[in-house]
C-alpha cells in the first residue's frame, strides 16, 4: 500500500521532449511508472520515444488516455500556466516540480487548483514515489524499497540522504513526498502526515523540515492531536544565518521566526521524536516501529 | 533581493503614496547640499539593507546644512551589521502626532498575501506581534480580486475613528497593494504611516523586497540592486548561478541541494567546527559549475578544508569529479580537499578521482570528521 500514487497511477508528462522532462520520462518508465502520454504545445499526434502519444493540450491528453496524474517539467515562466491547464482538465493530481516560479503566481494557482477539486505538489519538488509501483518526479528510484515507512520532506536531496540511511538498514518505505522548498506550496506537511495516518500499510514517518516558515510546527501539533502512528523528525539549517535565503525560496528566517531550534523544540513538545542527525533518524525509527 | 529605502520611496510615489521628496547624497557636500535645498529640519538616514538603523545611530535630525554635513560625516562609512554606509538619504523632518504600521507580506499559511497594520507604529513591528498581538489587524488579500475597499476601510478604521482620515489611509493601503503587486514584491512596508500635526497623513519610510523569482519579469530592477551590500563571493556565485552564503567558519563546503547544504553545515557544528560557508551547486552538474564553486570558496581567506557532499539523483557524480579535476588544474588549490559522492555514476567518479590520486568516501559523517581535522589540524 502505499499514498497517492500506485501501479494504477496513470502519469502525463507536461513538457516531455525537454531536457529535464524526456529526461525524466524515461526514468519513470524505466522504473514502471505508466506513463500514458505527452504534453508540448505543436507537438501533438508525434510520440516521445515511439512509445508515448505526444498531445497539445492537457485536454486532449486527458480525453484520450484516462490520466488522474500529470508533472510538470517545463521552465518557471510557463510553469503556472501548465498547473492552471492540468487543473482545469480535470487531473486530480499535478506535481510541479519546476523551479523558480513567482509566489504571487503562486497565490493565484491555489485558488483556482482548490476550486478544481485537485490537489498539487510542489513547486520546486523533488516528486513522490511508492516504492516498486510508481515514481512521479525526479527521486532516484534505486535507493528506495518497499516497507512501511512515510517519508515527507521539504528538500530534494536530503530525502535521498535519509532514504539511504532507511534502505541500508533494511527498512523500507509506503510512500516518499517531496512537498518543494519554495513558501507557497500546494500540500503541506499535514495534507502528508493525514495521508499517512490513514494509510493502513504506513507504520511511521519521518518528517524532514527545514528553517523558515511555520508549516513544521503546525504538523507537531496536528501529530499530536490526531496521528497514532509515529513519527520521527528532523530540521536542516540549525545553523543558517537570519535573513539569508539558504537556496530554497522558502528557507529563510524572518526576523526570530523560522528557526530550526524553535522547530525542532515544537517537534519535542508534541512528542516527535528528533533526529539531530541524518544518520540517528533510522536509530529512532527503528524505536518507532519496535 | 533587498532594495534601499530611496529606491522603495520612488515606487511608492509612482504608486500615489504620499512620501515626502528626498534626496541621496554620497558624500557629506552633498548631503550639505541636499539639506540648504530642502530646508528646514532635515532626517540623514543610513541606506543599507538592515533593519534598526535608528538604534546603530544611523539616523540622525539636523537643523542646519552644516549639521546635516557632519552627521552624513560620521554616518557614511559608518558600518551597521557588518554593512557599510555608502549613502545617506536627505528628507525633511516631519512633526509627528501620530505613528502606525502598515505593511504586506505573503502569509506562507494562508497561501495569500496578508496587509497588516497597527496602531503601534515606528517600532519592531516582530515584538508588537509577539508581545501585544491584539493591537495588529490584518486582512487576507484575494489576489484575484485585489485589496477590496471595505477591507481597505476596515484597517482605516482600525487606525483612526475619524471618517476623512480612514479614508485617506484607505487610499494608501490600496496603493501599497498596487505597488506589492506590480513590483512582484515579497514584503512591502511603511514603518512609520504618520499623521502630521497639520493633520496630514505621511509614509516617512519605506521598505521593499522583491521576490528573485519574479525579477526575470522586471530586468529593470536589476539596475537597484546594491552589490556593496554583498560579499564578493556571494556576487560571483549570483552571476554564476550558484547558490553561495558566506559564513565565519573554516570548512568550505560544496554540496548539491539546499536541504542538503544546510544539514552537511549543521553536521559540521555538531562534530564541533564551524562551516565557512552555504552553496548548492544546484541539480545539473556541469564540471564548470564546481570549478567556480571551488574559486569562490578559495577566495574566502578563512577556509582551510573543502569538503564536498555530493548525492547524484539528477546531479551525476562524474561531472563532479570531472570538475574536481579540472579545478584542481586551473586553480592553486592550497587547503586538502575531501570528498564524499554517493549515488548516480558513482563507480565512474570514483575512477576519474583515483586516477588524480584522490580518495572518496560515501558517508557524509565520515567526510565532515575528516574536513574538520584536516581544518583544525591546518591552523595548528
Amino acid at each position: 500500500m502505499s499514498v497517492l500514487i500506485d501501479g494504477s497511477t496513470k502519469l502525463l508528462v507536461q513538457g516531455i521532449t525537454g531536457r529535464d522532462g524526456s529526461f525524466h520520462a524515461r526514468q519513470m518508465m524505466e522504473y514502471g511508472t505508466r506513463v500514458v502520454g505527452g504534453v508540448v504545445p505543436g507537438k501533438g499526434g508525434q510520440s516521445f520515444d515511439d512509445r508515448v502519444p505526444i498531445f497539445d493540450t492537457v485536454a486532449q491528453a486527458v480525453a484520450e488516455t484516462g490520466a488522474d496524474t500529470s508533472v510538470i517539467y517545463v521552465p518557471p515562466v510557463f510553469a503556472a500556466d501548465a498547473i492552471y491547464e492540468a487543473a482545469d482538465a480535470g487531473v486530480g493530481l499535478i506535481v510541479a516540480i519546476t523551479e523558480g516560479i513567482p509566489v504571487l503566481d503562486m497565490t493565484r494557482v491555489m485558488p483556482f487548483v482548490r476550486e478544481h477539486g485537485a490537489r498539487l505538489i510542489g513547486p520546486n519538488c523533488p516528486g513522490l514515489i511508492s516504492p516498486g509501483q510508481s515514481k512521479v518526479g525526479i527521486l532516484p528510484g534505486q535507493i528506495c524499497e518497499p516497507g512501511p515507512v512515510g517519508v515527507v520532506s521539504r528538500s530534494g536531496t536530503l530525502t535521498y540522504e535519509v532514504i539511504h540511511h532507511l534502505t541500508g538498514a533494511g527498512i523500507g518505505q509506503s510512500t516518499c513526498i517531496g512537498i518543494g522548498g519554495d513558501p507557497i506550496i500546494g500540500t503541506s506537511f499535514i495534507d502528508c502526515l493525514d495521508l499517512f495516518e490513514n494509510d493502513t500499510a504506513t507504520l511511521a514517518v519521518v518528517m524532514i523540515g527545514e528553517i523558515g516558515g511555520t508549516d513544521e510546527q503546525e504538523a507537531a501539533e496536528f501529530v499530536q492531536r490526531e496521528m497514532a502512528t509515529p513519527v520521527v523528525g528532523f530540521i536542516a539549517g540549525q545553523t543558517a544565518p537570519p535573513g539569508r535565503r539558504m537556496g530554497h525560496a522558502g528557507a529563510i528566517i524572518s526576523g526570530s521566526e523560522g528557526t530550526a531550534a524553535e522547530k525542532m523544540e515544537a517537534f519535542r513538545e508534541h512528542g516527535i521524536a528528533v533526529a539531530r542527525r541524518p544518520a540517528d533518524i533510522v536509530g529512532l525509527v527503528e524505536e518507532a516501529l519496535g | 533581493m533587498k532594495i534601499h529605502e530611496y529606491q522603495a520611496r520612488e515606487i511608492f510615489r509612482d504608486h500615489g503614496l504620499p512620501v515626502p521628496r528626498e534626496r541621496v547624497a554620497a558624500t557629506p557636500e552633498e548631503a550639505e547640499a541636499a539639506a540648504r535645498e530642502l530646508g528646514g529640519t532635515v532626517v540623514i538616514k543610513a541606506q543599507v539593507h538592515v533593519g534598526g538603523r535608528g538604534k546603530a545611530g544611523g539616523v540622525k535630525v539636523t537643523k542646519s546644512p552644516a549639521e546635516a554635513r557632519a552627521a552624513a560625516e560620521k554616518i557614511l562609512g559608518m558600518k551597521i551589521k557588518g554593512l557599510e554606509v555608502r549613502k545617506v538619504l536627505v528628507a525633511p523632518a516631519v512633526d509627528i502626532d501620530h505613528e502606525s504600521y502598515v505593511g504586506i507580506i505573503i502569509d506562507r499559511a494562508s497561501r495569500r498575501p496578508v496587509l497588516m497594520v497597527s496602531a503601534a507604529g515606528g517600532v519592531d513591528i516582530e515584538e508588537v506581534a509577539r508581545e501585544t498581538p491584539e493591537k495588529i489587524h490584518k486582512v487576507r488579500i484575494d489576489p484575484r480580486y485585489g485589496l477590496l475597499t471595505h477591507q481597505a476601510m476596515g484597517l482605516g478604521f482600525a487606525l483612526y475613528h475619524d471618517l476623512d482620515r480612514a479614508r485617506a489611509a484607505a487610499g494608501i493601503f490600496r496603493g501599497l497593494y498596487a505597488a506589492f503587486e506590480a513590483v512582484d514584491a515579497s514584503l512591502a512596508e511603511v514603518n512609520p504611516l504618520v499623521v502630521t500635526r497639520e493633520g496630514e497623513l505621511l509614509a516617512i519610510d519605506a521598505k521593499v523586497n522583491l521576490d528573485d523569482n519574479a525579477l526575470y519579469r522586471h530586468p529593470r530592477f536589476e539596475s537597484l540592486r546594491d552589490p556593496s551590500s554583498e560579499e564578493p563571493g556571494e556576487t560571483e556565485a549570483r552571476e554564476k548561478g550558484l547558490s553561495y552564503v558566506k559564513l565565519d567558519g573554516t570548512v568550505g563546503c560544496i554540496v548539491n541541494g539546499a536541504g542538503l547544504a544546510m544539514a552537511t553545515m549543521d553536521l559540521i557544528k555538531y562534530y564541533g567546527a564551524e562551516p565557512a560557508n552555504f552553496l548548492d551547486i544546484g541539480g545539473s552538474s556541469n564540471p564548470e559549475k564546481v570549478v567556480n564553486a571551488m574559486r569562490i570558496i578559495l577566495s574566502d581567506p578563512n577556509v582551510k578544508a573543502i569538503l564536498f557532499n555530493i548525492f547524484g539523483g539528477i546531479t551525476r557524480c562524474d561531472d563532479v569529479a570531472n570538475g574536481i579535476v579540472t579545478a584542481l588544474k586551473q586553480l592553486e588549490v592550497g587547503v586538502p580537499l575531501v570528498i564524499r559522492l554517493t549515488g548516480t555514476n558513482e563507480k565512474e567518479a570514483l575512477d576519474i578521482l583515483a586516477s588524480v590520486g584522490l580518495p572518496a568516501t560515501n558517508s557524509m559523517d565520515d567526510v565532515v570528521q575528516k574536513a574538520i581535522e584536516l581544518a583544525q589540524g591546518g591552523t595548528q
